[in-house]
């Protein structure tokens, strides 16, 4: 069991927090600023919030894009670095897919935590706007095997459409639908069954977005509506997709010994963990689910995990961040989620990866309405409204997924939760979550390949 | 130069001209250039060249693990469970459709080809999938469980396509 023995839980790290942020609004485009100019302008404004903080107070940055082929520009970071003025400090770049801004923060965790420096940015941008979106998802694509997959037709959509499938056939035809015999009938109604509640996550999240000034999409939808959108790849249709963006955010990092003289609102980064999994989906082992503390075998008995209906790196990664953070009953103790919805799917995925709910309760969870804000109107009944609210921002799908930026984002939103400030930085309190106290954020890499979960906690 | 208040008139522009001037709502006047980029690369498929030469003589091959026996459905050189060399294995023609999907978009490059299937294929007695083009199939054909069977491509491209798979049945 070296795992137990592994730094992390050791609890000797240095304590960190999160003592400001800022977001560029994301966009289809922003022609009139260049990637150092967006990081900048986010920047600028987490150096506002906390004015105290200068310039020479940073000791080090870690810098995050995920595609050099949508940069056009190699060392994109180092061109950031120098646009703000930060050199000769410690920089490096990150990258880790589509997890990338997760990492990033995760690097500037472990740049703190380890004594190395008190105060580290943690900055992502992309500019996806660069190319035509199917060229864009062509650049997407290449993060997929290119000998084995993307020749295939290389489509991420495609990809997550894959694993959706396999999903709704374990947890819907199989449990809900068990009962019909005819077998292509019962997979048409399983899969119907899933599109309805995938739309219905689609709204939460487009409407949760509507006071979110720097969301990307934000529009008041009714569930026959996102229903309606075009078919992308089945059962995947657009509402249900997170679209490309142009944007950038930054977060400042502080040890303990600092972070209280910059600000009186820090937000202690409690927990950190990290996964993966096999490149290609069809390498994906068909064994057991790793378990959380609280549950035990006999519960998945039956289940051929994680096959590609579920993100083992998701779960992994949810056991090492709840275990760092002491966490025994995230519905409970949690306050909010934001967690990376690049498709409606991979939401109710992620519910079972987390704990949130057990593996193949998903559809169940969002239909009851735990996911959703308390006292909004989403224009549905939902019997268990606002358990705990999983992307009050708006998520990817509503907000935009510049790459880089986006598990930046993520903690810049998670982070204004806790500090109960999402009414000043967003000029509308209606997305601010009722005394949050423990918020998780969740980025995520192609298919599920890597995965951080990070444990923000208020300590206000 | 024209100019433009909307982006995708820029974007339409520098196809034809190379060059437009985007005017913000800020007010800038940003010019716009198009920047071309292509490359061919020189690949070799290394240890997995016996699986795409394969294909060219109509065989699906994928890997035993000479250790502890696990089977791939899509080639490996090295077993992921214990780290041993493997041996090529021949699968069977007929597998069953694990999961589905219709696209009909894609990646620049496959566009012209929408919609297509993709499907993940499972082999009896192998521990893993292999991720492959279902054609002479419509969306409404398919399902989980389905049989289907290899096809060949008859001139090789060496490219993982040029196995593909209908239905069995």
């Amino acid at each position: 069991m070296l795992r137990k023995a592994s730094g992390v839980l050791t609890g000797k790290q240095r304590k960190v927090y999160l003592i400001a942020g800022g977001v560029t609004k994301f966009a289809k485009a922003h022609p009139e600023m260049d990637f150092r100019l967006m990081v900048k302008k986010a920047y600028d404004y987490a150096m506002k919030d906390v004015p105290k903080l200068k310039a020479k107070d940073i000791d080090h940055t870690r810098i995050s894009y995920f595609s050099d082929h949508f940069a056009r520009q190699l060392k994109a970071a180092s061109m950031v670095q120098d646009f703000l003025g930060l050199n000769p400090k410690d920089s490096r770049r990150i990258e880790w897919g589509g997890a990338t801004g997760g990492h990033c923060i995760q690097a500037g965790w472990e740049t703190i935590a380890s004594g190395r420096g008190d105060v580290c940015m943690a900055a992502g941008f992309e500019t996806m706007s660069r190319v035509e979106t199917w060229k864009g998802n062509e650049f997407i694509a290449l993060a997929s095997d290119t000998n084995f997959d993307y020749p295939n037709g290389g489509f991420y959509t495609g990809y997550y459409a894959l694993m959706v499938q396999r999903h709704i056939y374990e947890f819907l035809r199989k449990r809900k639908f068990a009962d019909v015999r005819d077998e292509k009938k019962a997979q048409r109604m399983a899969e119907n069954e899933a599109m309805r509640i995938m739309a219905m996550i689609s709204v939460k999240n487009h409407t949760n977005a509507l006071h979110n000034p720097y969301a990307q999409f934000p529009v008041k939808l009714a569930v026959q509506d996102a229903l309606k959108g075009e078919m992308i790849s089945y059962p995947l249709n657009r509402p249900s997709i997170c679209t490309m963006s142009d944007g950038a955010a930054v977060l400042m990092l502080a040890s303990e010994d600092v972070a209280f003289e910059y600000t009186d609102k820090p937000v202690l980064i409690r927990g950190v963990g990290g996964g993966t999994d096999t490149m290609r989906l069809a390498d994906r082992p068909h064994g057991s689910v790793p378990l959380f503390p609280w549950e035990d075998e006999a519960t998945y008995e039956s289940l051929d995990y994680p096959g590609v209906h579920s993100f083992r790196a998701g779960r992994s990664a949810a056991i090492e961040a709840y275990r760092h953070a002491g966490i025994k009953d995230p519905l409970n103790e949690l306050s909010f989620v934001e967690l990376h919805d690049a498709y409606a799917s991979s939401e109710i995925q992620t519910y079972e990866d987390l704990g949130l709910c057990r593996y193949g309760e998903g559809y169940d969870f969002a239909e009851l309405g735990h996911p959703f804000m308390k006292g909004i109107d989403y224009g549905m009944k939902l019997e268990h409204q606002g358990t705990i609210p999983v992307n009050p921002s708006g998520g990817l799908i509503a907000s935009g997924h510049p790459v880089g930026a986006t598990g930046i984002m993520q903690g810049v939103f998670a982070l204004w939760q806790l500090q109960g400030t999402i009414g000043k930085h967003f000029g509308d309190d209606t997305q601010q979550v009722h005394d949050a106290k423990l918020g998780l954020i969740h980025s995520h890499a192609g298919t599920g390949s890597s995965v951080t979960v990070s444990i923000l906690e208020a300590v206000r | 130069m024209k100019k433009f208040e909307r982006f995708r008139d820029v974007m339409d522009e520098i196809k034809k001209s190379g060059a437009a001037i985007y005017k913000s709502p800020d007010g800038s006047d940003n010019l716009v250039i198009l920047y071309p980029y292509s490359v061919s690369y020189v690949h070799s498929y290394a240890q997995d060249s016996r699986f795409f030469l394969g294909l060219a003589e109509g065989k699906l091959l994928g890997s035993v693990c000479k250790e502890c026996g696990h089977k791939y459905a899509t080639p490996r050189s090295h077993c992921m469970e214990c780290g041993a060399e493997t041996d090529w294995l021949e699968l069977p023609k007929e597998g069953r459709v694990h999961s589905w999907t219709t696209c009909y978009f894609g990646s620049e490059e496959f566009l012209k080809e929408t919609p297509f299937n993709l499907v993940l294929v499972e082999f009896e007695g192998v521990d893993t999938l292999f991720m492959s083009r279902l054609m002479k199939a419509k969306q409404d054909d398919i399902y989980i469980g389905m049989k289907v069977r290899a096809a060949f491509r008859k001139k090789p491209r060496y490219l993982v396509s040029d196995v593909y798979f209908e239905p069995a049945d």
